[in-house]
């Protein structure tokens, strides 16, 4: 039946309906997320509508505030690339908080013997430092998918946490220093080794890095076979192996691509913000990165505007806390409650009436 | 509907083995008659097998005397009284069960628990001292014992099928229903097995009516047989009457004019060869073991064989899925791995059985699902960055050149009927040069028309030159498609002829696993 019908109505209609849907969904289950948030709200006695007008003159209301919102996006979109990458091979990868910290710490430790080298060189060796650890540590959990069939969802959570504990013991221990007393941190980087702002802005480069990292990913994703071969994996294995295609090279490779975005987000917030490393590289960006790459679903171009509107939600809290009196986990209440709509709204893809050919 | 006759009221059921009976059993799918008027009588006490191919509608009559189904037409009768099943649990309630294939036991609890949770009464809070009591009496009053402390995962296949027949025992059954039960035992606990049911039977305990493909059981262990095949019951009889071959003939029906297509060309060099390849199958009990195979250009070499008896794992391994544990695969003479490289090196090509569960990524586009094979190369290599004009240009070709009904190629494939997945699947693995292609199942579940129009596709392939290698459950299809036949069985390659040669019955013997 849908098949005829659909000759009559022409291919046109339908491909227009058929590339909305990925992007209707999830704004329809993101505005439904922030419908039942209004409501938690008035449980709590709190106008929707004012919270609404914070957000919005916290996150994007000045100059100042969208300088806020910019920089809180620049490690987001690379955490939010650690779990896309390997979605796309149907795997879900929610440990990238793991390869930020601890491509954080790479980057710090790496920064003292490094001194008084030229930032141009310092800087590109440290980035690839945090890289190369950060794709160390999520690669291990796309190995042990491979290789020995562990659900790659519980390894990079559990990784996470190892690796939290890890910058937390050489933090304080072996890499400590002296002079930090209240925080313990690595030594401060040297001045040549801080990254400075972008022209003209008062954001750091990892915004620009940020967005590069998610043009190229979205390019390898669509327009390299690596991504295609890993687009057929993440739809049927059986398939991909049929094919003859190396699945457990794609895993470790796409897997290890996404550790290296989330441990270059370390090596900027060490780097442009905190300029050492220490506990407030645990910052959490890894799981906001979670619930943007799947509000984007999985690709790169998506993620922009995602993590620029989930980092000014993130701009906006203090101001949030400061005149409606509201705890700062209200905005985890918000996510959470965004993530359990987008992850529901899965269930819709091809049952809304709107997008099924008439018939 | 009248309410179902049970045992309580009325005049209760005799005691010991029940007799079953159907009368003019008809079932109706659509337009589609799966059932076609089989009436069979189970006297009580005897073992009575069941014989049909794949789709002859044995499950569907089983199914129909436990209530999962409704038949369209026809009457149970249960010890000779009209019986009105709506579900399975009235089946159970006038003591009819069935053992199914795959095991149904919770393998964490021992056997034990597995009894006890069984009972549809078994109560909330469960007293053990005095359950332990009654199972003990229980298991030392039957004729064949499990242990009751062990933890069921610890037991054997065997054994577990052992206990699923005391199960069926404990809770009442005296009617079984076998559903190839033993497809996952070796011969030797098969043999078992099937022995102690034979006992219950001989002691009048139960009635048994089971489900198998294998002769050899029949033969064995059953007194009489009953044979389905496209839906009607085609024959009946003593088995101590018949022999395998005429079981054969009426399982598989009578010899059929062949190959009705147009077929050029003259065998070439040998493209595929296998040497001693070992792998374990699937349940990791057997072993598939082809000693030697070789598949030459321009030929069909056509595997028949029973589902389930080694062609699922021979596939995967072609296909570079499944471990080799010894031997080698070659293809025109060189060691083959199924990588991508040596695939594309080689001209292999494949359609695995299923193909959207096999072939393809049922939510990418018809368009990239046609270029799963070419799109990591142009005219002259490889290349590395895509081109989406060159895909969607090359699919839209595809799709015109083989015909496949696809209203918005660039939609998901999934939403194409079976017939046009499977022209999909054909158009990319068929386009170019193709040396050798390995063909599992390719027309299962698919209409007349894409039927005629993939067969014919097959063999315009090896009219060009390709070595095909076909496995397929449906002998027909061996029969039309295959320049020489090769008959499946436990994992090994029983029974070689040359199509021209072949006798169905001689075929139908070697598949029931009865060698010669």
């Amino acid at each position: 039946m849908a098949v005829v019908e659909a000759q009559v109505t022409g291919g046109g209609a339908m491909a227009a309906l058929r590339r909305a849907e990925p992007v209707v969904i999830p704004v329809l289950a993101l505005l439904a997320g922030l419908a039942v948030f209004a409501l938690f709200l008035l449980t709590q006695g709190q106008s929707p509508a004012a919270f609404f007008g914070y957000v919005w003159q916290g996150a994007f209301g000045s100059v100042f505030s969208w300088m806020n919102t910019l920089s809180r996006a620049a490690p987001l979109l690379l955490a939010a690339l650690c779990v896309a990458l390997p979605a796309r091979l149907g795997l879900v990868v929610i440990g990238g908080e793991g390869a930020i910290v601890l491509g954080g710490l790479a980057a710090g430790a790496l920064a003292l013997p490094l001194a008084g080298v030229p930032s141009a060189v310092g800087l590109p060796l440290m980035a690839l430092a945090a890289m190369a650890v950060g794709a160390v540590w999520i690669g291990m959990a796309g190995a042990l998918r491979h290789y020995r069939g562990v659900n790659e969802t519980i390894s990079s959570l559990l990784l996470a946490y190892i690796a939290i504990a890890l910058m937390n013991h050489l933090v304080e221990g072996p890499l400590r220093d002296p002079a930090s007393l209240n925080k313990p941190s690595t030594a401060p980087l040297a001045d040549g080794l801080q990254v400075g702002m972008l022209p003209g802005m008062e954001v750091h480069w990892g915004l620009a890095f940020g967005i590069l990292a998610c043009i190229l990913a979205w390019v390898v994703i669509e327009r390299t076979r690596w991504g295609f071969a890993a687009r057929i994996a993440g739809g049927n294995v059986r398939a991909a192996e049929v094919q003859g295609l190396p699945v457990g090279r794609l895993i470790l490779g796409f897997t290890a691509l996404g550790g290296a975005c989330a441990g270059l987000a370390g090596f900027f917030e060490v780097a442009a913000v905190h300029g050492s490393a220490n506990a407030s590289l645990a910052a959490g960006y890894g799981y906001t990165g979670i619930l943007i790459a799947f509000l984007a679903r999985h690709n790169g171009l998506a993620i922009l505007p995602v993590a620029v509107l989930l980092a000014g939600f993130d701009a906006s809290s203090g101001l949030i806390q400061r005149r409606m009196d509201l705890p700062d986990a209200t905005m985890q209440v918000l996510q959470g409650i965004v993530f359990m709509a987008i992850l529901m709204s899965d269930a819709a893809y091809g049952r809304l009436p709107f997008f099924k050919a008439r018939g | 509907m009248r309410p179902p006759v049970t045992g309580i009221g009325a005049d209760p059921l005799p005691a010991g083995a029940l007799e079953v009976e159907t009368v003019g059993m008809t079932m109706r799918f659509g337009s589609f008659t799966a059932l076609d008027d089989v009436s069979i009588r189970i006297a009580p006490g005897s073992f009575h097998a069941l014989l049909g191919e794949n789709g002859a509608g044995k499950s569907t009559l089983v199914k129909c005397i436990m209530g999962f189904y409704h038949a369209t037409a026809g009457q149970l009768l249960v010890a000779r009284r009209e019986a009105e099943i709506g579900d399975p649990r009235d089946a159970r309630a006038l003591g009819m069960g069935m053992v199914y294939q795959h095991f149904t036991l919770v393998p964490s609890l021992t056997v034990a628990e597995n009894l006890v949770i069984s009972r549809a009464d078994a109560p909330v809070v469960i007293d053990w001292a005095q359950e332990r009591a009654g199972l003990e009496a229980f298991m030392s009053a039957m004729p064949f014992r499990v242990p009751l402390d062990q933890p069921v995962a610890r037991l054997a296949a065997g054994e577990k099928q052992k206990l699923e027949i005391l199960k069926q025992l404990y809770l009442g059954s005296r009617f079984l229903i076998l559903d190839e039960p033993t497809s996952v035992l070796t011969p030797d606990e098969a043999d078992e097995v099937l022995g102690h049911v034979r006992g219950l039977c001989q002691a009048g305990e139960i009635s048994v009516l089971m489900i198998t493909h294998k002769f050899r059981e029949v033969t064995a262990f059953a007194d009489e047989v009953s044979v389905l095949r496209r839906g009607r019951l085609v024959g009946q009889g003593r088995v101590a009457d018949l022999t395998h071959d005429q079981m054969a003939a009426m399982m598989i029906g009578e010899e059929k004019a062949l190959r009705p297509m147009d077929r050029q060309g003259t065998r070439g060099a040998p493209v595929l060869e296998l040497r001693g390849v070992r792998a374990v199958d699937r349940s990791g009990l057997k072993e598939i073991s082809i000693d030697a195979l070789t598949v030459h250009a321009g030929e069909i070499a056509g595997i028949a064989g029973i589902s389930g008896n080694g062609q699922m794992e021979l596939m995967e391994v072609l296909t570079g899925q499944r471990a080799l544990r010894a031997g080698e695969v070659r293809v025109a003479g060189e060691a083959y791995g199924a990588t991508r490289q040596e695939a594309q090196a080689h001209a292999v090509r494949y359609l695995p059985e299923e193909p959207l569960r096999n072939a393809c990524a049922p939510r990418m586009s018809v368009i990239e699902n046609i270029a799963f094979r070419s799109f990591d190369r142009n005219g002259k290599g490889p290349r590395f960055w895509l081109s989406a004009a060159e895909m969607r240009a090359r699919g839209r070709d595809l799709i015109a050149a083989f015909k496949v009904k696809a209203a918005d190629p660039e939609g998901p494939i999934a939403a194409l009927s079976g017939g046009n997945v499977q022209r999909a699947v054909l158009a990319r693995e068929l386009t170019g040069a193709v040396r050798l292609l390995v063909i599992s199942n390719p027309c299962f579940g698919l209409d007349f028309a894409a039927v005629a129009d993939i067969r014919a596709r097959i063999v315009a392939a090896r009219n060009a030159g390709a070595a095909v290698l076909l496995m397929s459950e449906d002998l027909d299809e061996v029969l039309e498609l295959s320049d020489r036949v090769l008959v499946m069985s436990e994992g090994r390659i029983t029974y070689e002829v040359p199509a021209a040669e072949a006798r169905v019955a001689e075929i139908g013997h070697h598949m029931g696993g009865h060698a010669a």
